[in-house]
């Protein structure tokens, strides 16, 4: 009755299937349900979820909305980048472009911002070390993510999809200042 | 029937003299994809290793790029089209239809191979293996692609012709094999992914001559419709290639056709919703579409490959236990032939595959997990433990099997052929680890210089990451030297090896050359051997399966359950 898989089954073949076989197959069935309910669970109780708001846009007009954005929160320049510190709740804009991250963003920790990040030439991939958060930053789509520093310090955004021969050089930065020097100062700007 | 056969002394199959021959073609132009991509894949390997830094930037981006197709693509689509002559014109007694078509397909995939390794070498094409609009190529090496991917389509086409032909000159009697049946699904997914490649590498080309424009989502989209769902073709090309084995090296039996083969059809079900895997820290696609297909529709895929990882060990161990190796839960595992290379390989293949391959895959390609994975040194170490350790190697093994019954010569070298995938397996397997640990500390992929020496800003990483990227050089050159030894045991093998008689089975007394498989086979079955032969355990009549898959299952909470603690730990993003 058994055989091996190159001998060509005669007969009908279609059995029930028994013992440590459907024990198995329950079990894996069981556990791939668990890894599907997962996902929309954390969507309902978890903290990171990529969704964000997402929309398709012209490069031209990200590029000019950064400039505004840029114009609008300017607090100094570092090794010819500007260096922009928006208040909380705000929309904060990241141009992606070979091979810059534009601008340097100072953000509180514990408030909430949302993150608009694009490219305006190929595909960039935004990845913000020492974090380990990672998100594809394509041209011509706005990705506006809902994020909260939850630590003090400063933090490199490593850029991790291949943009051609300067990729090595991409390298931007993140400065999130601890809440009560936040509060206490007031004078970033 | 006018075709030419001759009769096989060791199985007493009939070959067709075109499938022998294109059977052969295809494996000696992989192979030599194999070496371009391997001597890439070493000098890649030797550039990340930052303690060697080898290559300047434009040359490591070109040989990723050539590491990369050679390997993904035309080792891999070479040695499948000879899978599926395999699997169809030898296995089934059968003709080929239509010689010419073969060779002329054949050909078509040559010119298509042979464009597209010029472009990349001159520098006319270095846009990695994804090449991502707007990224752009010079419009040859799509062209190249195209060319080689309308030829692999037409060998799908011709092997469904054999089948059709072996079906209606009742060249066997009953259902295909369990193994043919294996092709089937690899051919079926195949013609779905070439149908993706024709779709996003024909408006690419034109894209690449200014003639149209191209979405870069649109671009992705696709694009991993064909390079997600090739790697399942590969999947069950190398699960059909475990049951060859198993068959070969023990006799493995197959439990449960229905269950077998249910797996497969599962495979040919969902696969194409692979493609969302690349796409789940993206812009262009919502967490509904997202959560929906990269669950493969409720992890109906996954499922398939659990299936998969039970039945295949089980059929080796009830296989040998109905022959009378009994003893203990594991004794079918002790007393198995691990000096047949073509064992070794499919046992090493099967573990790492499942073990570190699937594993890590189910846990980045989670919606939100892939945040804390997506292109950083996680993938890759996920990849080279399925593609690699567990496909690559299994074609190995089964090469061992070829060169005597379809080349007809001794394997040479035949005690490094012994050892030779203990070095691949350990070598690719400490490899893959690392690489998944320096992905762990955000590590990029494909990056040319991660200590940043010249970026604007510094970017130190823990001192771990120097070590773990040293254990993963390590692990590659022993990777690198096993799959060294494979191409100059083949190669060697195929043009100077000792050559069969027509008449000669093999069979006899153990000798170097022969692997054990084809010296002494596994005995006959008892007659009508079924389940109530197999002794009675209280964990099942295969027992030491059990265990092992149990051993799986813990491995696979423990490392998916971690990953969510480590999302957690991070900003929190919505």
């Amino acid at each position: 009755m058994y055989h091996t898989g190159i001998e060509a089954p005669q007969g009908v073949w279609w059995r029930p299937v028994t013992g440590s076989e459907k024990v198995w197959v329950s079990i894996a069935f069981v556990w791939c349900l668990v890894l599907f309910a997962m996902m929309p669970l954390w969507h309902l109780r978890g903290g990171q979820n990529p969704s964000g708001i997402r929309h398709r846009v012209d490069p031209v007009a990200f590029s000019a909305r950064v400039d505004e954005f840029i114009e609008e929160y300017r607090v100094g320049e570092e090794k010819g980048i500007p260096v922009v510190a928006p208040p909380p709740g705000s929309h904060v804009y990241l141009k992606a472009s070979m091979w810059t991250w534009v601008p340097i963003l100072k953000l509180q920790e514990g408030a909430e911002y949302t993150l608009h990040l694009s490219s305006v030439d190929v595909n960039h991939g935004f990845n913000l070390y020492p974090m380990n958060i990672n998100f594809q930053v394509v041209p011509g789509y706005d990705y506006g993510l809902v994020v909260v520093p939850n630590q003090a310090g400063e933090f490199q955004i490593v850029c991790n999809e291949f943009c051609g021969v300067g990729h090595h050089l991409m390298v931007g930065k993140i400065i999130v200042e601890p809440a009560q020097l936040a509060q206490a100062g007031g004078g970033l700007r | 029937m006018s075709a030419s056969m001759r009769t096989c002394p060791t199985t007493g199959l009939k070959v067709d003299s075109t499938a022998d021959a294109l059977i052969k073609v295809n494996a000696v132009v992989a192979t030599v994809a194999l070496l371009i991509g391997g001597v890439a894949g070493l000098l890649v390997l030797l550039t990340r290793w930052q303690a060697v830094h080898l290559l300047d930037v434009v040359w490591f981006y070109r040989l990723l790029t050539i590491h990369g197709m050679n390997m993904l693509i035309f080792f891999i689509l070479f040695f499948e089209m000879a899978v599926l002559y395999f699997a169809s014109a030898v296995l089934l007694n059968a003709r080929v239809p239509a010689p010419k078509v073969g060779w002329a397909a054949f050909g078509l995939m040559v010119l298509g191979t042979g464009i597209v390794e010029w472009t990349m070498f001159a520098g006319k094409a270095d846009v990695l293996f994804t090449s991502y609009v707007p990224l752009r190529a010079e419009p040859p090496y799509y062209l190249g692609i195209i060319l080689f991917a309308v030829g692999a389509l037409i060998v799908v086409g011709h092997f469904f012709a054999i089948l059709v032909v072996a079906k209606r000159e009742q060249s066997y009697t009953g259902s295909v094999p369990l193994v043919t049946f294996g092709a089937v699904t690899a051919a079926v997914i195949a013609a779905v992914t070439l149908l993706h490649g024709a779709l996003v590498y024909i408006p690419t080309w034109l894209w690449s001559m200014g003639l149209m424009e191209i979405d870069p989502e649109f671009y992705r989209l696709i694009w991993w419709g064909l390079g997600h769902s090739s790697q399942q073709i590969n999947v069950a090309a190398m699960v059909a290639i475990w049951y060859l084995l198993g068959a070969f090296t023990v006799g493995g039996i197959v439990l449960n056709e229905k269950i077998s083969r249910t797996a497969f059809v599962l495979y040919i079900g969902f696969i194409s919703m692979a493609s969302a895997h690349h796409l789940l820290v993206d812009p262009g696609f919502g967490p509904s579409w997202k959560v929906w297909n990269t669950s493969y529709f409720m992890y109906m895929a996954v499922l398939a490959s659990m299936i998969h990882g039970f039945t295949v060990p089980a059929g080796l161990e009830a296989g040998q236990r109905l022959r009378g190796v009994t003893q203990g839960l594991f004794g079918w595992l002790r007393r198995a032939p691990w000096s047949d290379p073509g064992f070794s390989s499919l046992v090493f293949s099967l573990v790492i595959f499942g073990f570190v391959g699937g594993i890590t895959g189910v846990t980045f390609g989670t919606e939100q997990i892939n945040i804390i994975a997506h292109n950083t040194l996680r993938i890759p170490g996920h990849f080279h433990a399925t593609v690699v350790a567990g496909t690559a190697l299994a074609f190995m093994g089964v090469t061992y099997y070829v060169i005597p019954l379809i080349f007809r010569r001794e394997v040479a070298f035949f005690k490094m052929a012994r050892v030779q995938p203990y070095f691949f397996a350990g070598g690719m397997f400490v490899f893959s680890i690392a690489m998944t640990f320096a992905g762990t500390f955000g590590v990029p992929r494909r990056h040319w210089d991660v200590t940043f020496a010249q970026a604007p800003f510094q970017v130190q990483f823990s001192p771990a990451v120097d070590l773990v990227i040293g254990v993963m050089a390590v692990g590659g050159l022993i990777g690198i030297l096993g799959g060294a030894m494979y191409i100059v045991i083949t190669v060697w093998s195929v043009f100077f090896g000792r050559r069969l008689a027509p008449d000669e089975s093999g069979l006899g007394a153990e000798r170097l050359g022969l692997p054990l498989g084809i010296v002494s086979p596994p005995k006959p079955l008892p007659a009508g051997a079924d389940e109530s032969m197999l002794a009675r355990h209280p964990l099942g009549h295969v027992p030491g399966t059990m265990v092992l898959v149990l051993v799986f299952l813990v491995a696979f909470v423990v490392y998916y359950f971690v990953n969510w603690k480590l999302l957690s730990d991070v900003w929190s993003v919505g």
